[in-house]
């Protein structure tokens, strides 16, 4: 038992990572599309982010020195991370559900990121393991818990959220089974930490034996052992499970943002992208329209430059 | 049918209409205009129209002919299904293939856009409205028909020609505004579906609304403009205009064509040419009395800043984006400058940005831009008092949400208005409404279209110019200035101030940015904006 449970956590955190790295590299190597930008575009400089304006608010704006400011996307991006700011601006009703749900998510991802650093520091660095087991003892019962709580109050109210006359409609098996799953998990793992391990000894010891690759027993009998591994199984193929659906958003929100949303960068004559832009009208294309009659030989070039006839 | 009760209603009462707006569920307008009883409604379809062309609602913008066989309907629902493949090839749609895939695949449909949609909002929440609507049509078809995927993932769905037919009449009951995907908290743009739903229609199956594709770009890229006007004709219909502006300003106007080597290549939304002629006759005075070097070309397309590929058509656009850049590169100007419309501006400047190349990458410009360099630079003198009458402004989409043009058209108001004499609408700037007229619809009229655009779109917007104005008597005899720098929203504006005969019973009045200025000018004779009502 102990084995398996070992063995499918690991799998599951490996298609946790193979999935998540898949998904960066999949939006990463998109080809460059045409600007589609959406105002305001956080990292303009200038006092421009505020009110939504652009550098193309210039005259011979080209000849000018753009004004970027990554702080300006800070400033944008960590509070809409957090708090999920523009969920709370646009949909108040939802935001109530959700908020909790995303927040109580993160806290549960750095409980369990602290025990995984504190098991492989602990494991390596001599005198360590002391100092770093008291830090998880105080702390991590306090924030995974918590995390814990919000995150099954934020999908209980989701789920409830989606039967919705608004929502009901737009809603498939697939969406509430995710969040089923959420629920199940939390409440195990919420099950777990309330009636068998309040300091999160045993957990934390589970995951620095997973991290170090030591499977050792988890100790006891009955729901003492049956819970942590019910827990640490579910909430592994939980993560195992979220990029490969369309909860990835937490990857492609990212690229819809900086890829897409506040890519702004001109294209300048004699500039990088020229060339880029010269492949990609390179390409063919088989648009089949009596105008366009592309047939996979004609290239996107061809296509913009033949003559119409008058 | 009122409105469809589900995504699978859309392929319910094949014939039918699977929505209808009646004026009493509307929220009313504020005042002169809050008899719902008395609001012009929208003209019922004929039975010929009906019996034609397939039907969606109250209107027809597409007018998709229904097919004569079951054969001819496989054959159209065979091209949808290859061409929503095509959307996700490299090749095919690099131009919009990261946005595209972003927005199929990542949407939680959690309704966050529904309530930023003027269309659902006018429509007294009609389901058929919801942004998200469409989309979800889309993706269902595209993950169960294209992907193989079990609808218990996606969501089930039927597809058939009925489906097919009405899912793009429903393309075009947006406006392709994106205030939804501004509103997105993970960054999903409904908006852009509506478009590549109507890159389906047109790139593969040859169906596209005549007004954009036949009688527009097509048009444009034969006779030179989508008005019809050939190098010839436009020529002549300038000298007329430099003509009537002498008049009007007191002195002589005369409008530079085929300049090589002028800094300066100024392209005109040809509607204005017939429509406002007093537009480019204010550029002219401007621009001379500024002594720039500058010139309009005579070439094929290049007098016509219009590009309405960027609402339907890929291939389309990036022709008509290449016939302007070459026609400035033939007079070696330095910089292309777009006069005053929204669509032609984000076309050439920031759309075709990753299409132009080499020597046909010349910079592009707004002339709003430019307007407000020359009265910075005190080239031109202006008298705010000449334009004493209240001022609200209208933010077209393309220029301000879609480029972040935002601050100069308000500075330049600043500067050619008298103190109190502007007021905002609310929301402005980029989270401002579309007027209605958004992706093409200013210029679609066929059947009962017009009512249509104005009754719902273009009402949220009307509603917002009554709001703006809402301090000031409403009567003809106050006569009040919306201002729209942009050929398609002022002929929306035009149309919806008609509609609701909003200058006889309000005194409200529209026009463009550059008239302001040169009505403010002291060396031109007064009264350069004349009230009269077009």
């Amino acid at each position: 038992m102990t084995a398996v449970v070992y063995v499918v956590t690991w799998i599951a955190l490996a298609v946790f990572v193979v999935a998540c790295l898949a998904r960066v590299v999949k939006w990463s190597r998109m080809p460059m599309h045409l600007r589609w930008e959406l105002y305001p575009v956080a990292h303009e400089g200038g006092g421009r982010a505020r009110y939504g304006g652009s550098y193309l608010e210039e005259s011979k704006w080209w000849t000018k020195p753009r004004k970027v400011s990554l702080l300006g996307e800070l400033k944008v991006m960590v509070p809409e991370i957090l708090f999920l700011v523009a969920l709370r601006e646009h949909n108040r009703k939802l935001w109530t559900r959700s908020f909790p749900f995303h927040f109580g998510l993160y806290l549960v991802a750095i409980a369990t990121m602290w025990m995984m650093f504190s098991g492989i520091v602990g494991a390596f660095v001599p005198g360590a393991a002391s100092i770093l087991g008291s830090i998880t003892t105080t702390a991590v019962p306090v924030v995974g818990g918590v995390g814990l709580v919000l995150g099954l109050v934020g999908a209980i109210g989701l789920l409830l959220r989606r039967s919705s006359r608004e929502l009901r409609d737009y809603t498939a098996p697939a969406d509430r089974f995710n969040l089923g799953f959420f629920i199940v998990a939390f409440t195990v793992a919420l099950a777990t930490f309330v009636i068998v391990d309040r300091d999160f000894a045993v957990v934390s010891a589970f995951v620095a034996n997973l991290v170090t690759f030591h499977m050792v027993a988890i100790p006891g009998s009955g729901l003492a052992a049956l819970l942590p591994m019910l827990s640490a199984v579910l909430l592994a193929l939980l993560a195992a499970y979220i990029p490969l659906t369309h909860m990835s958003h937490f990857i492609g929100k990212y690229f819809a943002y900086h890829a897409i949303r506040w890519k702004d960068e001109p294209n300048l004559q004699g500039g990088d992208e020229e060339k880029t832009i010269n492949e990609l009208l390179g390409q063919p294309i088989s648009w089949a329209a009596p105008h366009i009659q592309g047939g996979g030989t004609k290239t996107w070039l061809d296509a913009a430059t033949e003559e119409q006839k008058s | 049918m009122k409105e469809p009760r589900s995504v699978t209603d859309i392929a319910a009462n094949p014939g039918q209409p699977l929505a209808h707006i009646e004026t009493v569920e509307q929220v009313p307008l504020p005042p002169p205009f809050d008899d719902v009883d008395s609001e012009p409604g929208i003209t019922p379809l004929s039975e010929e129209a009906r019996a034609k062309y397939e039907v969606l609602d109250d209107t027809i913008a597409v007018s998709i002919a229904k097919p004569e066989s079951k054969e001819e309907e496989e054959r159209l629902v065979g091209l949808f299904l290859s061409g929503l493949e095509k959307l996700m090839h490299r090749e095919d749609n690099w131009t919009f293939l990261a946005p595209f895939e972003m927005s199929m695949e990542h949407c939680a449909r959690c309704q966050t856009c529904s309530e930023a949609c003027h269309i659902y909002e006018e429509s007294g929440h009609n389901e058929l409205y919801r942004p998200l609507y469409r989309s979800e049509i889309l993706r269902r078809i595209y993950f169960k028909y294209v992907k193989k995927e079990s609808p218990k993932v996606h969501g089930d769905i039927e597809l058939n020609w009925e489906v097919v037919a009405r899912l793009i009449e429903l393309s075009y009951r947006c406006n392709l505004c994106r205030r939804c995907a501004q509103t997105c908290p993970i960054g999903v743009d409904n908006g852009l579906l509506s478009r590549e739903i109507r890159k389906i229609a047109s790139q593969e199956m040859g169906i596209a609304a005549r007004e954009l594709h036949k009688d527009g770009s097509v048009l444009q890229l034969k006779a030179g403009s989508s008005t019809g006007m050939t190098p010839l004709v436009v020529k002549d219909n300038l000298e007329f205009i430099d003509e009537d502006t002498a008049e009007r300003v007191g002195f002589e106007v005369t409008t530079p064509w085929d300049v090589e080597g002028a800094d300066i290549l100024l392209i005109h939304n040809a509607g204005e040419i017939m429509s406002w002629p007093e537009n480019p006759g204010a550029f002219a005075v401007l621009f001379n009395a500024a002594g720039l070097s500058w010139t309009l070309s005579s070439e094929i397309a290049a007098y016509d800043a219009i590009n309405y590929g960027v609402w339907y058509d890929d291939i389309q656009f990036a022709r008509v984006a290449v016939k302007h850049a070459e026609a400035a590169r033939k007079l070696g100007v330095k910089r292309i400058v777009l006069g005053e419309c929204g669509h032609a501006h984000k076309a050439l400047t920031v759309i075709a940005d990753k299409v132009l190349t080499g020597d046909l990458n010349i910079p592009r410009e707004s002339a709003i831009t430019v307007m407000l360099e020359i009265l910075r630079s005190g080239k031109v003198e202006v008298d705010p008092s000449r334009n004493d009458f209240p001022v609200t402004l209208h933010d077209p989409c393309n220029m301000v949400r879609l480029m972040g043009i935002v601050s100069p058209q308000r500075e330049i108001l600043q500067q050619v208005l008298p103190p109190g004499r502007f007021r905002e609408m609310t929301p402005h700037g980029v989270d401002n409404y579309c007027c209605g007229g958004g992706s093409g619809f200013a210029i679609m009229s066929g059947h009962n279209f017009a009512d249509w655009r104005h009754h719902l779109p273009g009402r949220k917007k009307f509603r917002q110019i009554l709001e703006a104005f809402g301090d000031e008597p409403m009567d003809h005899d106050h006569p009040k200035y919306v201002c729209a720098p942009c050929s398609n929203c002022k002929g929306q504006i035009r149309d919806i101030l008609a509609y609701y005969d909003a200058w006889e019973k309000a005194g409200i009045y529209y026009g463009g940015l550059v008239e302001l200025i040169v009505n403010a000018m002291p060396q031109v004779q007064p009264g350069f904006i004349d009230w009269e009502w077009h």
